[in-house]
Order: structure tokens, then sequence, then C-alpha cells
């Protein structure tokens, strides 16, 4: 530690910290365009400039470490100044020369009102101008489908050249030229390749870049904002929707550091046009075989009827990836009093159960963990387009220094080197009983962190590949005290939540296949798109779009998605998160909980709850870790391991695949946005040139 | 400098390999930097490319540099878009970097340039026959031979209109020609009279050495007596000097009235009171009330000057048009084009 007097207010702060977080630790705030917390320092853009006593210039304080101050004469603390008379003039110095080719077009600008150039020049800036030459001219560049450019605005901070590089891993832009005629652009105007692509305008401190899909569709001010979690994949980041009136306009990544950090993929923040389009917003009933608009009653009469005179073996509900925690519960439940032990919540035929315990499931390292590991082993699993996050987490640990890191499974590029050991379980297998070189890496690290993914689970052998994995990880000392590197990484938003509930088939139950090919004559499909359900059975499809679930549906019950209702979501950490409501859904849709509360009702067996609270009282007394809102319980790896360890089982030839075959259409409301149609269809053709 | 930018589609090459000498010279390259560190090799490889495609980097050329060196072929464009000695476009046999900067204008590089323009045409252009291109370019460092000029990799200096014609002519036609001065001078020596550096000593070899012995020489000299006392009169341990570099002289603040009151002084002394007060001596200024070209009234934070004596210049600001003048009616144009310098449009980008 260090200390550093700021404003005449002393501190102590670690030495490696610049000038600029010192003075934030003293409580003065710096304006800045280029330094950004988590991208290496740029030192471009001079606005964060403060005095140091005995520095015959004004020094970027982003740009100037503690310990690089020099004491006074008697060995006082260093002395920075920034309020200064001699600093502010600095900075309106700063601020002129780059007011000087920024275009005058705020009112027409999607970054205004929020936009840091804006902001500053108030503190910063004058009202006139002293620069009567012309005003540097740019084109504009082609970036994508979800940035919009518009280059005389830049002022060259290259943060998005910076988060490219190093944070998504794809150097697709850079800075092109020099002084004047810089400009920033991809190479050739290509498309951006990277699924974390949008973040660069969230970073972008003027309007050079602005969210395409977005353009011109508001202003900031007018938006209500609702802090909630993305359901894209089991990440769960934080994000911040951001509504006006009944419409949601955009999706803003929240900060959390346990999770996403600052940033969001692609996919859950372009989806809003998703959540608009192809929604189901009344009951429908099929009949002679088309389906036709019903009211609510009449849905409900039509299901009574099929349920009551079928045998609860023959009845049977499978539970798709965007659904609460509420509703899923509410299911079991309803089940539960109609006997009906087929219930499961893995359409992808995971085999996945809460049978060994919760550390059997979960991504028991964390997401914040993987900092810590000093050797990663990632097996059936594609990082990258499953969990964006994760693997950017994972790039940032290999970015501090080089941990070994192998892949057993599709080899695809991850944005960072890695030792491929093999496509598929005969690999995993000799790992396992330790004739591959690589076992002796994990041995001989610390905390070795091994990561296995649905394309190793969702398999018939998937519970003998698990308990290999499991054995792997016993013997390479991956869980012990203090550290649990025995992770598992879920792709669905629902499903931690569902084991955490029980969600698989009881006793004699059936599993989400074995529904789908028709063994069961009732089937409640709880919002599943990704499974084919074979003729025959009768479908009550509850949910969002208009998906190949509601295609096969004979009862359609409108529901509301993850940005129209207060839903609990359990993310692959088995963190607890809630999901606010932002807008309403759309016509006669409802909350999930209360169609199922309503149906319950008329199916006989009414559910003892109300009202959400009531369910959630309810839930937390029979489920008490779901109370415990924004944190991980911890749970007890080492008997899970030891657990799985002991299934043994023998593993088939088949390589892993990964679950996820496109990124941008994962879901129903990914797949109704036209925005993801777009980036899917680019990203097809960037994977068709690559492989040319 | 010049406007740069990438060659059009037609002019690129549709491939590009490195040729064995180049990929051993990039091998080379890349074992003076640790293992990891390929990228520091960026500029010699873009160079030896440069070399390879006749001068110039094809998209293909930057993009097989950047494969050899397992970049982003973004990171290799920056530089090669950075650096002005990476040429974009196809430049001549005889590629001509023509010195503009003061000392060789000062000294006729108009002359050479309208040669330039007239043999070769504009900038940046290969001359038809494929021979020539040039670029004004910045001061290359042989001021005392100006004017000069850079063809490929050697100068030629001391040009005038004469003599930097028949050495196009010579180049045209493969003629060997006289690198370095055209004049006959020995590199830069003086121009006209020789009065220096001409004792044939410092020629003949017998100089050297010649330094080092008067060392020697005042090196015993200073063991003397004299010398001796000198050094023993210096104390042994000497206190350093404050160090003061770098700190601000902190100055008692300005002699003001309100420092003064708190002295126990009178606060103005009634001297210079008096003489502020006397019109003779005051600054000459107009009263409030007078008519005059005051500008309007304007914002503390402006930059714009705010004169007020009489006589000095007020920047003449055009008068606001009346509401409905229609512009082109308008006295004065207000779409600031008034401050702008006449300036023809090149659409093209060929001048500098």
């Amino acid at each position: 530690m260090a200390k550093i007097i700021v404003d005449g207010v002393e501190v102590d702060v670690p030495a490696e910290y610049t000038l600029l977080q010192a003075a934030e630790a003293a409580g003065a705030e710096i304006p800045r365009f280029c330094y950004h917390e988590r991208l290496s320092i740029a030192g471009n853009c001079r606005m964060c400039l403060v005095e140091v006593k005995g520095a015959p210039k004004p020094v970027a304080s982003c740009a100037w470490g503690v310990r690089d101050c020099r004491p006074g004469p008697n060995g006082e603390p260093p002395e920075v100044s920034t309020k200064s008379p001699t600093v502010k003039k600095a900075r309106e110095g700063v601020m002129e020369f780059l007011l000087i080719n920024h275009p005058l077009d705020c009112p027409i600008c999607d970054q205004g009102g929020q936009c840091d150039l804006q902001d500053q020049a108030m503190a910063y800036g004058v009202d006139t101008s002293r620069f009567h030459e012309n005003k540097r001219a740019v084109t504009d560049k082609y970036l994508g489908p979800l940035v919009r450019t518009s280059m005389n605005r830049c002022i060259h901070c290259t943060r998005c050249v910076r988060f490219s590089a190093e944070v998504a891993g794809v150097p697709d832009l850079g800075a092109l030229w020099r002084g004047e005629d810089m400009e920033i652009t991809s190479y050739l105007e290509k498309a951006l390749g990277s699924e974390l692509q949008a973040n660069i305008a969230d970073l972008c401190p003027v309007g050079a870049l602005t969210h395409k899909p977005e353009a011109y569709h508001y202003r900031p001010w007018e938006l209500t904002k609702t802090d909630s979690v993305d359901v894209m994949d089991a990440v769960g980041s934080s994000i911040r929707v951001d509504s006006r009136g009944r419409e949601v306009m955009r999706i803003l990544p929240r900060v959390n550091e346990a999770v996403n950090e600052e940033w969001i993929t692609d996919k859950t923040r372009q989806i809003v046009d998703g959540l608009r389009l192809q929604r189901l917003d009344r009951p429908f009933v099929r009949e002679n075989g088309r389906l036709r608009p019903a009211s609510w009653q009449e849905a409900f009469a039509t299901i009574a009827a099929r349920v009551k005179g079928t045998d609860p073996k023959r009845v049977g509900a499978i539970v798709g990836d965007l659904a609460a925690v509420e509703e899923m519960y509410a299911l079991k439940l309803l089940m539960e009093s109609l006997g009906v032990t087929n219930i499961d919540a893995r359409q992808d035929g995971s085999v996945l159960t809460p049978v060994y315990g919760r550390g059997s499931y979960l991504f028991n390292t964390t997401i914040s963990g993987i900092e810590d590991a000093d050797a990663i082993l990632i097996v059936g699993s594609n990082p990258r387009i499953e969990a964006s996050l994760v693997n950017v987490r994972i790039r940032k640990r290999w970015r501090m220094a080089l941990p070994p890191i192998a892949l057993i499974g599709e080899h695809a590029d991850l944005t960072y080197p890695y030792e491929y050991l093999g496509a598929g379980p005969e690999t995993l297998s000799e790992l396992a009983s330790g004739r591959h070189s690589f076992i002796e890496k994990l041995r001989g690290a610390e905390r070795p962190l091994i990561i296995v993914g649905q394309g190793a689970l969702s398999r018939p052998d998937g519970l003998a590949v698990l308990s290999t994995v499991a054995q792997l990880a016993r013997d390479v000392g991956a869980v012990k005290d203090g550290w649990n590197g025995f992770s598992v990484l879920h792709n669905a938003a629902s499903r931690v939540g569902a084991l955490d509930l029980g969600l698989v088939p009881g006793e004699w139950g059936l599993n989400a296949q074995t529904m789908a090919q028709g063994e069961v004559d009732v089937l409640f499909n709880l919002g599943v798109d990704e499974i084919d359900i074979a003729p025959g059975a009768f479908v009550i499809y509850q949910g969002t779009h208009g998906d190949r679930g509601a295609h096969r549906a004979d009862v359609i019950l409108p529901a509301a998605t993850y940005t129209e209702k207060s839903g609990t979501y359990v993310n692959t950490e088995g963190r607890v998160q809630l999901a606010n409501r932002a807008a309403f859904a759309p016509g006669e849709a409802r909350e999930d909980w209360a169609i199922l509360r309503a149906l319950s009702d008329v199916l006989g067996h009414r559910l003892p709850f109300d009202s959400l609270n009531a369910l959630r009282a309810k839930l937390y007394t029979a489920y008490p870790h779901f109370a415990a809102v924004e944190t991980v319980q911890p749970a007890d790896g080492f008997a899970a391991v030891q657990a799985l360890a002991n299934i043994g089982g023998t593993i088939g030839r088949e390589p892993f695949v990964s679950p996820v075959k496109d990124f941008y259409l994962t879901n129903p409301i990914a797949r109704a946005s036209g925005v993801m149609a777009e980036c899917s269809a680019l990203a097809r053709e960037l994977k068709l040139e690559a492989a040319e | 400098m010049a406007v740069r930018k990438l060659a059009p589609e037609e002019l690129q090459p549709q491939s590009f390999v490195l040729s064995p000498e180049t990929e051993a010279f990039a091998d080379k390259e890349i074992a003076k930097y640790p293992p990891g560190r390929q990228a520091s090799a960026v500029m010699a490889l873009l160079g030896k490319a440069q070399e390879q495609a006749g001068g110039w980097l094809p998209r293909k050329a930057i993009e097989a540099v950047a494969a050899k060196l397992d970049m982003a072929v973004i990171r290799v464009m920056e530089v090669a878009t950075f650096y002005t000695m990476f040429n974009l476009e196809p430049v001549g046999k005889h590629f001509i970097q023509f010195c503009g900067t003061t000392p060789c204008m000062l000294r006729g590089a108009g002359d050479i340039r309208k040669v330039l323009e007239s043999r070769v045409g504009e900038q940046n252009h290969v001359s038809p026959d494929g021979n020539f291109s040039w670029l004004e370019v910045e001061c290359l460092g042989a001021c005392s031979n100006a004017p000069m000029v850079q063809i490929n990799d050697d100068y030629y200096e001391d040009l005038t209109a004469e003599n930097f014609e028949k050495l196009l002519d010579d180049l045209a036609a493969g003629r060997p020609v006289k690198k370095g001065s055209q004049i006959g001078r020995n590199r830069s020596e003086p121009f006209e009279a020789v009065n220096t550096l001409q004792d044939p000593t410092l020629y003949d070899g017998s100089q050297v050495g010649a330094w080092r012995k008067r060392f020697d020489e005042q090196a015993k000299a200073a063991e003397t007596g004299e010398t001796a006392a000198a050094m023993a009169s210096i104390p042994e341990q000497v206190k350093a000097a404050k160090p003061t570099a770098g700190r601000p002289i902190e100055s008692p603040v300005a002699d003001t009235p309100a420092e003064r009151a708190k002295e126990g002084e009178t606060p103005i002394n009634p001297v210079d009171q008096k003489e502020a007060a006397d019109p003779s001596t005051a600054t000459k200024g107009k009263s409030h009330t007078e008519e005059g070209a005051r500008p309007a009234p304007q914002s503390s934070k402006s930059y714009v000057a705010s004169p007020t004596k009489d006589g000095e210049a007020v920047p003449s600001s055009p008068t606001t048009p009346e509401a409905g003048t229609p512009p082109a009616q308008a006295e004065t144009r207000r779409d600031g084009s008034e401050s702008k310098p006449a300036v023809t449009v090149d659409k093209d980008n060929m001048t500098s």
C-alpha cells in the first residue's frame, strides 16, 4: 500500500493503482474517454489530466502509477491535485481539441443523453469554436448488422479496438492510417465476427458506434429501467431491461463481477425484436386439425375434458429451457396432485439428475473462480457458443498467465489457444486411466478445473461419461478443501432450477424423449421447442412464441416471456437470480404461474396459492435456497463426485458434439428475432468463408 | 502528407507468395525476437515484401506477412498504413521521393517539382512507360546538399532543373548514373570556396592517435603541485545541493491591496490612486454611453476576443441578415464558408 494525497485527502491505496484509481478512491471524479477498467491502458485521450506536485506538466492520470510518484522533499506522500485551475485549463484544452473535429449533430445522434463527450463538454467545453477550418470527414464503415457507425463522431479512444482484441479475442477492428487521417475499421470492412461485438457500442464514449437494430428508436430518458437477468444461456448475465410503455426497447448489461462483469452476448442484447414478433397473444384450440383462437375458458375446458379421462400413467409434462422456477414449481405441484410421475425438464436428453447431490450438476467452481484455476480441461463443450461469458472468463484467465488448457470435443476456435486432446470419449477414458500426457499437467496443478458440457452428457452413455469425468476429477484432486474444480456447464437457463426442484422422472416415470415419442396420451408442454413430439398425444403447449412447440400443440396457452414476469432463475453456478417484469405480456397472455393456478382449479386440484408471494412463500419453505437471491449455496462437491465416480458404466465411441448448432437461434425468442436471423446468416457465411 | 489509400482492386495481384529469399529473411528476422514475440518482425517483413512486390505492398502481401507472423491481418494493416515508407499503390521502376521541406524549397525544389510534374505527371501516379512515379516527402536529412530527391534506395543531391532532367533521361534509358551530389562535390563539403579540412595530414593517417597523445600529456601536467593543492581544498563530505528541478517555485502572492491591509499598510497608495484617476495617463477607452462598434455581449467562457479599445481591430463579423432574406441575397453568407480558405475540391485526393 502507498499513501497519496489527492486534493488534500490522504488515501492509502495499493502501489500498483494508477492516479485515476487513487483519485477515485479519494472521492475525486476524473473525466476520461479512453480509459476503461477492464481494458488495457491506452492513455491517448488526455482527458484525465491531473497535476502532480513536482511534475512540470499535467500528467495523464490513467497511465501514471501511484508508485511512479516522487515523495516530497521530506518524505511526505506525493500530492495530486485534480481540481486546480491548471487542471481545469488543461482539460478544457483537451476538450477543445476533441471538439474541433466532432460534428455538432447531437440532436440526431443516438448517443444523445448517454454520451460521455456530451456530459463532459458540459463541464469542460465552451460554447464557441475557434476552429475555422474544415472539419475532418470520415466515411462510415460497415461493421455488420449490430453496430452502426458514424465515423465523423469518432474521437479515437480505441476502446472498441482494445475490446475486440483483448476481451472478445476476435481482433477484427483496428485503427488504420495515422494522425488526423486515423480511421477505425475492420479489415476491408468485413462484418465483425465476435458474438460479443455489440459491447463495443456500449464502450464507445461518443456516438461513433451505436446499436444498429435500435437506431433512432428511442431516447434514453424516455425509458423505464428494470434490473433483470438474462435467460438466453445458463450464465444468467445481469441485464437491465429498458422499456417504453408496453414495449421493451433495449437490453443493456449490468455490472456483476461474479457473472458477466459488464459484458453481455449479442443474443442477450439484440433479442429485443424477438420479444415482440411471433407472439402467442390468445389461447388456441385445435379443431379438425386447425388451430383456432379460443377463450381461456374454452381452452381450459378442452384440457380438463382430456385429462380427466386419462390414466395418470399416460399423462406427462416436459419443461423447456426458459421456464422460471415459480412455474416449474407450480407445474410440479399440479402434476403431483394429479398423480403424474412422468415429468422431465431435460428436453436435450441430458442425464444429470439431483439424485447424486446438488454438487453433481452445478458449475461448482463458479464463474469468477475460473480466474483462480491453474489448469483447465474442457470436456464435450464449446463454451464460446454455449456460454460465451464463461469463455470470456477462461480467456481472461489465459491472458493473466498461461495455464494449460485442453479440450476434448469439437475442435472449435475458442479465441485462445488450447491443447486439442481428441474428439470423443476414447480420449477421455485414456486421460482418466492416466495414459495421456495431459494428466500430468492436471495432477501438477494446484487448482485444476474440469468443465463438462452438455455435449458430453446429452447422450445415452452420458452418465458413464459423467462418471469418468468425476473419476478424473477425483484422481487429479480437483475437489478438495477450498477448491471444487468439478464443473458442469449448462446451456439452458431453467435447467439448474429444474434440477433443484427435482423435475426429473419419478419412480417408473418416463423421460422427455420417451414422452415425446408418444408414450403418453396427454403431454403438458411448458415451453419446449427443441424436441419433436410424435403425433398421437394430446399436447398442451404453454409458451410465448409460435415456434415448433406451438405448431404441434392441440391447446395453446399464451404465456409471458422473462421480461414480462417476475421469475427466479438459477444459473449454471447455482446462483439464484430474479428476473423482474419490465413490460406486460401481449393480448390475453398471462404469467405462467397464474395460468397453471387457473388450470389447476378447472382440473379440480386447486394449487394452494393465490398470489406470487404466496407461491414464493411455499417455495421457500420447501426449498430454502431459492430465498437466497444473488448468492450461490455451495454444494457438497466431494460427496457428489464420489457418488458420480462410483456409477461406472461403459462409454461409447461417438465423438462429443456441442448441443448448440447455431449460437443465434437457440430458443424460440431468438428464432422470432429478425436481427438474430441476420446474424445467423452472416455467421454461416463467415464460417463458409473460413472453411474455404 | 499525401493522402494514402489502398490500391484499387484492379491493380491488386491475385496472389502473393513470399519468395524463398523473403522467407529466409523472415525466419532470420523472427529469430531475433523471443519466441511468441514474432510480431515484432512485422516492419522488417513488410519492407522485404514490398521489395519483392516491386516497391509497393499489395493487399495479398499484407495478408501473407500476417499469416507468416501469425498476426491478425488488421494488425499488419495498421502498421502498413501508419508508416509512409510502405507504398500501398504501385510505384514506377524508379520511385522518386522528392523533398519539399524548407531547406530544399529555399534552394530551388520548386524547379525540381516542375520537372517532375512535366516529365512524370501527377504525384502518386506511375508514368505511362512505367519508369517513374514520384511523391513529395518531408525532410530526408540531406539539407546541406539541397535540393535533393531519393530514387529507390539512393540519394541524388545538388539538383538543378537541367541536371535533374538529364538524370531522369539517363535512368529512363538505363544508362549508369552518378549517385549523391550531381555537381561533383565531395559529400557535403562547402559548396564554393573550400577553406577548411584541407590539411593533407587529415587524410594520410598521421593524425591517428594524436588526440590520445594530447590527453596523456595533459594528464601528466595535472600531477604538478598546484593541482594537488587544489584537489586537497575540496571538502571530504560534499553536501548535495537541494534538488529543485521539477518543483514548482513557490512565490508569495502578488502585492495586492488585501495583502497590504493585512500587513497594516494603507491598502492603496494615495499616489497610485491619484495617478490612476488622471485621465491623461489612463488607458484610452470610450465611455459606455458613447456610440461605437461594440461587439455583441458574449459568454464569459467564450474564446472569441472581445476588444474594447477604440481603434483596435474589431473582428469583421458578418452581420446577421434580416429575417426572410433569401440566402442568395443576404449581404454576407453565414454558412461558415466566409472563414474557409479558398479550397478547390480535389475529389481524387491526388494532391498532397
